[in-house]
């Protein structure tokens, strides 16, 4: 699995891979340096084909940059260690170094910025995991895509599938195209037994499960599902072992399909 | 590592570019609320950013909406550019490539995909060449480097970087079987580097 995971490098360089596997690529990224300095250098390898590409902007592009930055802050950098941001930024701001919205014409959802995660992937490490280095998938359900879960369910397209569980509760897959997300609403959902998770999968027009991260239960929960789902048919949850797994390996409690 | 960092391009067309600018020393002032260090950013750059944006979107009003949002951006994360991961240059155009491949998926724009499977029917080689027509040695040494390439790589990477396809719709493309191109795409991008000598310091 590892070396396929590798291979994805250079699709991940170009911007070429589908939500669902870039976001699983950049999970790898967050724990593999090797895929990051490759990633790194593909990525100047393909800067290069810029060249190729040179127009020169309108002036009316100049002028709207240079009136635009004077009402965006520019963050602090990632400190090393646990420190960061200890003097810069607020709180909102180190939790999620990526998506605050800047201030433009575009009003449309815009997904998690996460411009290379071979830096903001350690940065987001750094950050997240208040220096451990440790990525927590966890912390970005949570906390990081609220926002997004909101955007998703109030969107006027949206649409939901929902489920009963099979030990009590129930679970409502929402999903927009034009927020191009999914999100999960849990009501009444045991915890997980001890030492397991639930794991969110996006399942495959091929039936395959792709990770789309973990969720804990209880009384109410809501989880943006990572990555797209427009390859998706499908969506589910399962039980594995703290930390999650790339692959199921139980079977599903849930398993909802997108009509 | 010093041997990632490119000196701004001799030949960036834009006036306000000086020769001696650093890109990443302008960033690093950015970093700091320098909005003049950040016009000479602006300028010794945007024909890259806003040509990139463009190539990729084929809408001018897109393209320009797109280079403004990652402008913005590269001003909100200059404090977080690391010099020893890759040049300031690349560091831009990741930014800008992302958010412009994320507003391609975003729309899922029929139209486009229509306009640019038809453009991109011709001959790939054919359409780099013509659009580098204005562009100097850089661009010409990129093409010599794209022809050290196999006809299939340089297709496969020119399709996903400037074309803004996925993996899987330049399989589609080249009529390769699903899961091969992005090897193509890697491999190709793999002899790229090496063959332009960046990004393989490390």
């Amino acid at each position: 699995m590892s070396s396929d995971i590798h291979a994805l490098s250079g699709a991940y360089a170009v911007d070429a891979l589908d939500d669902v596997e870039r976001a699983e690529f950049e999970r790898h990224l967050a724990t593999c340096e090797a895929c990051r300095a490759e990633v790194d250098g593909l990525r100047e390898a393909a800067a290069s084909l810029s060249e190729l590409s040179d127009t020169p902007a309108p002036p009316s592009l100049r002028s709207s940059v240079l009136a635009g930055i004077t009402t965006v802050r520019p963050l602090g950098p990632v400190a090393e260690g646990a420190a960061a941001h200890a003097a810069g930024g607020s709180p909102e701001e180190v939790a999620d170094p990526v998506e605050q919205p800047v201030s433009l014409a575009d009003r449309r959802a815009r997904r998690t910025r996460r411009w290379a995660a071979g830096i903001a992937a350690a940065a987001a490490v750094a950050v997240l995991g208040g220096g451990t280095a440790v990525w927590h998938p966890w912390d970005r359900g949570t906390t990081t895509v609220v926002s997004v879960a909101d955007r998703v369910i109030h969107a006027p397209d949206a649409r939901h599938d929902g489920q009963r569980l099979p030990n009590g509760g129930s679970v409502t897959v929402y999903r927009s195209a034009s927020v191009g997300r999914a999100v999960v609403v849990a009501h009444d959902m045991p915890p997980a037994p001890d030492g397991k998770v639930y794991e969110l999968w996006f399942q495959d027009d091929a039936g395959a499960m792709h990770p789309a991260g973990l969720m804990a239960g209880g009384a109410d929960t809501t989880v943006t599902l990572k990555g797209g789902y427009r390859t998706a048919r499908g969506a589910g949850i399962t039980v594995e072992p703290a930390g999650g797994s790339p692959v199921p390996t139980s079977t599903p409690i849930a398993l909802i399909s997108f009509t | 590592m010093v041997d990632h960092l490119r000196s701004v391009p001799d030949d960036a067309p834009e006036p306000g570019a000086t020769a001696g600018d650093d890109l990443a020393e302008l960033l690093k002032r950015s970093a700091r609320g320098d909005e003049a260090a950040f016009a000479r950013l602006y300028d010794a750059t945007s024909a890259k950013v806003y040509g990139l944006a463009l190539r990729v979107l084929r809408s001018p009003a897109q393209a320009e909406e797109v280079a403004q949002e990652a402008y913005l951006e590269i001003w909100r994360l200059a404090g977080r550019y690391e010099a020893d991961r890759g040049s300031a240059l690349a560091w831009m155009l990741t930014i800008t490539h992302r958010r412009a491949v994320d507003r391609v998926r975003a729309a899922e724009a029929s139209t486009r995909r229509d306009v640019s499977y038809e453009q991109h029917n011709r001959p790939v080689e054919h359409d780099v060449t013509a659009e580098a027509a204005h562009a100097a040695l850089e661009a010409r040494r990129v093409r010599v480097a794209l022809e050290a390439l196999t006809e299939v790589q340089r297709e496969a990477v020119t399709l996903a970087y400037l074309g803004g396809y996925t993996h899987t719709e330049v399989a589609s493309m080249l009529d390769l079987p699903v899961g091969t191109a992005k090897t193509r795409i890697r491999d190709g991008l793999i002899r790229l580097r090496d063959t332009m000598g960046v990004g393989a310091g490390r």
